[in-house]
């Protein structure tokens, strides 16, 4: 049996909309309303869904960026949530995370050098001799030169600022790194380069990886399993190739059958939801996707279905595979 | 007769800068048919939105500037239309939706007024019949309580709804083109099918031709019936979708076709085309896809290939494909 590198059991962060002179009582934001799910060493494990979804959310729950309402998160067995805030620092150098925006993410008067060195700084690695070379080793590896670390992140392209992020993850040798939105806004043929990189990296050094994206087609590629989310929940998750092919529940259902393939001869069976996705501020009762599922029951409007494993490591959270609702 | 509702010719769209005059547009060909779905494919700084703006006469100006083409709409030139002839035309013959509609849309005024003003200037319908066809234009693109939405401020609608306000805006007067640039990019995808399917059924339905300036591989395959590539502010390849997609003959168009991870195929490794695109206007000698180009040879560095016409009436701009 593998190891389980990362367990998030029932995660859920509420973000209550503030005090207000004019209201009352205000419901909170459940941005992530109960997620659990396991990663293993060297897999990669992808998380899909719409905007609000509450995916990134996640992904920064884990790097204890934004602090949990409630649930628990081991990684290597240690639960993070009860770390002090100097161990959650120490912990970080084992959980990296590469951002969307490249643009952003990166200081814009530091040279790059300086931005890829000082992760290793902050976690006191090395002496200064062994950074600097460190720093060049990463940039090779990463397939940009040595000559560009004297460079500002505005001399460079946006894939080429997401290899530096990459080279700033990689600095302090993590075992885990989320990348949220990694490629998404990069050109097509600059998104290839950055996923192969990803790739090769992730056979170099073992590293496992929870990859957050919108994007179904890029989620295919690069994951080993799948995890569909939807207003805070996990709807669905199963290996790749069985989530893909097999699709149990209504939403990833529709949401495969939106994605246009770049194939003008491709005919697909055509499921385009109605209307939009509700706010996460005031969540439909029973299950979140009913008002939009083309095949919603009575059930689904009151009871909220639970996660239950249909087929070997496919799990699904709908009224459509209760076992009594198939008796009745 | 040709049917051609927009012919572009050798156009030119130059900005200055300090470090000199930038061609953001480098002479571009391309037409669109009355009633068809054109898409326009290209990465960023291609030259693509710069295009639209330049058919639209949104260039601003200075910096930018038309330096040279023409731009047939049915027949007239606008490149030397006056702004009051422009202000005619816009809205009610060409009309264009953009990517975000948050920006596109005044945030300090009700949707009702915002789609009865472009109607109202338009046409010379009273108020009460400019809000009756606005009213039957939100119907029309699948909104629902119409009237309480006539009401309603742009931050009170989500994205995709936002994006059909502006699209009953822009089909508010009938137009024979609708310039669609990159439309659905800032929604999700299942709302992102809700608005291709409806601009679909409004290309059927009023016949009206679409110009769909896009990034996205997928979009133009299930959107379009003629494709034109963009590269460094030229077109490289233009073809019939299932011309471009089953055998591509421009070596940038087939890279970018490898390079989309295609949820039905596993491919082990995706194919990454090398290098970087080119900042427009860099590459001042010889075809500018040339450096990234597996199949270059020496000619492809020193002259620039034309825009040569294949058999099937596909084009491409390629000496690969120049015999002798």
């Amino acid at each position: 049996m593998k190891s389980h590198l990362l367990e998030v059991d029932d995660l859920k962060k509420h973000f209550s909309s503030g005090k207000s002179v004019f209201k009352k009582k205000s419901q909170p934001v459940k941005a992530v309303d109960g997620v659990s799910f396991a990663v293993q060493e060297g897999e990669t494990l992808g998380l899909v869904g719409e905007s609000g979804c509450g995916k990134s959310t996640t992904g920064r729950m884990l790097m204890r960026l934004i602090e949990p309402t409630a649930g628990a998160i081991h990684f290597q067995g240690k639960n993070l949530l009860e770390l002090n805030s100097e161990s959650v620092r120490s912990m970080r150098k084992d959980i990296q995370m590469i951002f969307q925006d490249p643009y952003a993410s990166l200081n814009p008067r530091h040279r790059v050098e300086r931005i890829i060195e000082e992760p290793m700084i902050v976690h006191h690695l090395g002496d200064k001799a062994t950074r600097k070379k460190k720093v060049q080793e990463l940039l090779e590896i990463v397939g940009l030169n040595s000559f560009h670390a004297k460079r500002y992140p505005h001399q460079f392209s946006g894939g080429q600022r997401q290899r530096i992020g990459i080279a700033r993850a990689l600095a302090v040798e993590p075992k885990l790194i989320i990348a949220d939105e990694p490629v998404s806004a990069l050109d097509v043929s600059i998104q290839s380069q950055v996923l192969n990189l990803l790739e090769d990296l992730q056979n170099e050094f073992n590293l496992t990886f929870l990859f957050i994206a919108h994007d179904l087609s890029v989620v295919k590629h690069i994951s080993d399993r799948v995890g569909v989310m939807y207003l805070g929940k996990i709807v669905e998750m199963a290996d790749r190739d069985e989530l893909y092919n097999n699709p149990k529940h209504p939403y990833t259902q529709a949401l495969l059958s939106s994605v246009p393939i770049p194939d003008p001869d491709h005919k697909q069976e055509e499921i385009e939801l109605q209307g939009d996705i509700p706010s996460p501020s005031e969540p439909p009762s029973g299950c979140p996707f009913h008002t939009r599922c083309p095949h919603v029951m009575d059930i689904c409007k009151s009871v909220v279905p639970v996660s239950q494993e249909k087929e070997k490591g496919h799990n699904v959270a709908c009224h459509l595979y209760d076992d009594q609702h198939m008796a009745i | 007769m040709s049917n051609h509702v927009l012919e572009v010719n050798d156009l030119q769209t130059c900005f200055s800068s300090k470090e000199g005059t930038i061609p953001a547009v480098n002479g571009i060909t391309f037409h669109v048919d009355a009633g068809e779905i054109l898409g326009i494919v290209g990465e960023s700084g291609c030259g693509k939105s710069v295009t639209s703006l330049s058919v639209m006469g949104l260039v601003p100006s200075p910096p930018g500037n038309i330096n040279g083409g023409e731009i047939l709409f049915n027949g007239e030139d606008l490149t030397k239309a006056t702004e009051k002839r422009m202000r005619k035309i816009r809205g009610n013959d060409i009309a264009m939706i953009f990517q975000e509609p948050m920006t596109s849309l005044n945030p300090v005024y009700k949707i009702g007024d915002q789609l009865m003003e472009g109607i109202r200037i338009h046409t010379k319908l009273s108020k009460k019949k400019a809000y009756l066809q606005a009213v039957d234009m939100l119907e029309l693109v699948g909104l629902s309580r119409v009237t309480d939405l006539m009401k309603s401020y742009p931050h009170q609608l989500s994205g995709g709804m936002r994006q059909r306000v502006m699209i009953a805006m822009a089909m508010a007067c009938d137009p024979k083109l609708l310039i669609a640039d990159e439309p659905t990019t800032a929604l999700d995808v299942t709302i992102q099918k809700q608005i291709l399917n409806l601009m679909k059924n409004l290309n059927e339905k009023m016949d009206t031709a679409i110009m769909l300036i896009t990034h996205d591989l997928g979009v133009v395959a299930e959107m379009c019936s003629r494709i034109a590539v963009m590269y460094s502010g030229k077109v490289v390849e233009e073809g019939s979708v299932q011309d471009i997609f089953r055998d591509p003959k421009h070596p940038y168009t087939k890279g970018l076709i490898d390079s989309v991870p295609d949820m039905r195929v596993k491919k082990d490794r995706l194919y990454s085309i090398p290098g970087n695109v080119p900042k427009p206007g860099a590459i001042k000698q010889g075809c500018a896809f040339a450096p990234r180009c597996g199949q270059a040879f020496s000619r492809c560095a020193k002259e620039t290939p034309e825009l040569l016409e294949t058999d099937n009436g596909a084009k491409v701009r390629c000496w690969l494909h120049h015999e002798q």
